[in-house]
């Protein structure tokens, strides 16, 4: 068979030049490598993505809140504790989805199935594989977000009709900021033991005491500084406001301008790791 | 020395590999030309990956000068791997995903238009005997037919080049004979190849020419009967003996038969003496009362001259 010298139109050259390969042509060449993978996985991400936190809404926000009064001034501009547990609550399972993508399934790529061992073997070239995974966690984001949005719109928990779509927004780039963090985490993990502490002392404490659950200001004056400064109350805060309906653009802009500030960071941080990991 | 670049596939000089202190390679200098069928033979941990690596422009170059296909690998990186197939020694297939669209995806990478990556597979799958497993899953294959399914996708491309690095290692005797054919229809339909092996027999059934490495350096160069002929005698005579029967060791009787050959070598269970004639060299050891358990008589080998070449065998 002309297994190979036979020259038909060949892969690659002319068209691709020399040089670096563009960064979205990159990325835009593993679209049928990230759909097939999310065809085998989708049914179980649907249930851990879209009933847990149905399940916290539920529990919290109206059975707990249920037993809160609903006083706008203790609760950041809330009516009820299930308006101003809701954009919190996405906020926090937009950092738990990108956390979930970023860990296990990039370990399992770099170490496990050797997925981007391969893909490295091809034209492709390291940004391109972090661009394109760091891509399917924005497409996981996209989806969990505006469902559980959808879901949740009808109980009233929003101010305006313009509310949600800011609150989603929020919520996305939140799980951004930390998806780049966690994935240059992962990329310079050597063994996958890490990720328990990475859960344990990072995830669940940010989870609890960012803003998600409670407003910050009951963790004292040093407690409710410190959880300002975590990536997440930024997300929380700019979800509240917008989904409330009680923004101070100020600190909207700092908000934004912090979350933005990490997914550039978290960009070269994931970047970098990967390089030195599988470019030796 | 300017090499020709068109017909140097490739071409290194003084080529080295360092991570941190450790030196894998230590200056090589290596020219492949098209349509040859090329090996880098040695032992676990001679370089042989390394230099696979920096070839497939996956690794950068520490020192010296490497071309591939006329181009840098520090500058053309891209444009060289859309060029090469590259058969790593791991497995890296998509366990969880069928066996057609493991090679469908790769395709992709590569900026091939969907409808002649379908068409390609196609081929590929008759080529390596995997049409009637199209829609299984990797999981499910063999060892052989795993290994088959990586030499197809890195054919995906339609490569000028395509690196092997070990690619029967683990195989069963049966699975690297059919592995062994596919690669030689590949070569005589003018693929050029690069293999890595510690397997003299591999070396000897596929390369036209190869370069003997150990520890990081090019210790001999040639096909393999050159080697042989330059290194070695035509036959070996193999003797083992009852260890208590003979003095103690194969070492005591070394010295008693090391004037039958031109050469003797001293392994843990037998010694080999190295002669024009291995039948006489048996004959002989017989007539002076040495009463080998085991005797045995062959060719030389490319393992032959690794053990003149280095004091060690290949496969420890």
């Amino acid at each position: 068979m002309g297994a190979s010298t036979s020259r038909g139109t060949r892969a690659g050259t002319p068209a691709d030049g020399r040089g670096d390969l563009p960064l979205l042509v990159g990325i835009a060449r593993q679209a049928d490598y990230w759909r097939t993978a999310y065809q085998r996985t989708w049914r179980g991400s649907v249930v851990s993505s879209f009933l847990a936190p149905l399940f916290y809404v539920v529990a919290m926000g109206v059975i707990l809140g249920g037993f809160i009064e609903g006083d706008p001034d203790q609760l950041e501009g809330a009516t009820s504790y299930l308006a101003f547990v809701v954009p919190g609550l996405i906020a926090a399972h937009a950092m738990q989805t990108a956390v979930g993508e970023t860990t296990y399934p990039v370990m399992g790529l770099i170490k496990w199935q050797k997925v981007y061992d391969s893909m490295l073997a091809t034209p492709l070239q390291v940004p391109h594989l972090v661009g394109a995974t760091l891509a399917f966690v924005g497409f996981r984001l996209v989806t969990t977000c505006a469902v559980f949005t959808a879901v949740l719109a009808p109980f009233g928990v929003y101010a305006s009709w313009w509310g949600p779509f800011l609150a989603f927004g929020a919520q996305v780039l939140t799980g951004m900021a930390f998806a780049g963090l966690v994935y240059g985490f992962t990329a310079r993990l050597r063994s996958e033991t890490a990720f328990g502490v990475l859960f344990r002392l990072g995830v669940f404490p940010l989870f609890l005491f960012s803003g998600a659950f409670f407003p910050v200001d009951n963790l004292g004056a040093v407690g409710s500084w410190v959880a300002r400064l975590t990536p997440l109350w930024h997300g929380v805060n700019l979800s509240r406001m917008f989904a409330l309906d009680n923004v101070t653009w100020w600190l909207a802009g700092v908000n934004v301008a912090v979350l933005v500030a990490l997914c550039v960071l978290g960009w070269f941080w994931s970047v970098s790791g990967l390089q030195k990991r599988l470019v030796a | 020395m300017a090499p020709d670049t068109s017909t140097s596939m490739i071409s290194a000089r003084g080529l080295r590999k360092s991570f941190g202190d450790f030196e894998a390679v230590k200056g090589i200098d290596v020219d492949v030309r098209r349509g040859e069928a090329f090996g880098f033979l040695g032992p676990n941990g001679a370089g042989k990956s390394s230099t696979m690596r920096m070839v497939a422009a996956v690794s950068p170059v520490s020192d010296g000068e490497l071309r591939i296909l006329g181009m840098d690998p520090a500058v053309d990186g891209p444009a060289i791997r859309s060029r090469l197939g590259v058969c790593p020694q791991e497995d890296t297939l998509d366990l969880e995903l069928n066996v057609r669209d493991n090679l469908y995806i790769y395709g992709r990478y590569f900026g091939m238009p969907k409808k002649e990556v379908r068409e390609r597979v196609d081929e590929l799958l008759e080529f390596v005997q995997l049409t009637d497993k199209a829609d299984a899953k990797v999981e499910d294959l063999s060892g052989g037919m795993k290994r088959r399914l990586t030499i197809a996708r890195s054919l995906v491309n339609r490569p000028d080049l395509l690196l092997l690095d070990e690619p029967t290692t683990g195989l069963d005797p049966q699975a690297r004979h059919v592995l062994w054919d596919r690669l030689f229809r590949l070569k005589q339909a003018g693929v050029t190849l690069v293999i890595t092996t510690h397997y003299m027999d591999e070396a000897e059934q596929l390369c036209d020419r190869l370069v003997v490495m150990d520890k990081g350096l090019i210790v001999a160069e040639g096909s393999p009967l050159d080697l042989i002929r330059e290194h070695s005698t035509r036959e070996v005579a193999e003797l083992r003996f009852g260890v208590a029967a003979e003095g103690g060791s194969h070492e005591a009787v070394a010295e008693q038969v090391a004037d039958l050959g031109d050469r003797v070598e001293v392994l843990p269970d037998r010694l080999l003496v190295y002669s024009a004639d291995g039948e006489e060299v048996v004959a002989k050891t017989l007539e002076r009362g040495l009463r080998p358990v085991a005797t045995l008589v062959r060719r030389s080998t490319l393992e032959d001259v690794f053990l003149r070449l280095t004091g060690r065998t290949l496969v420890d």
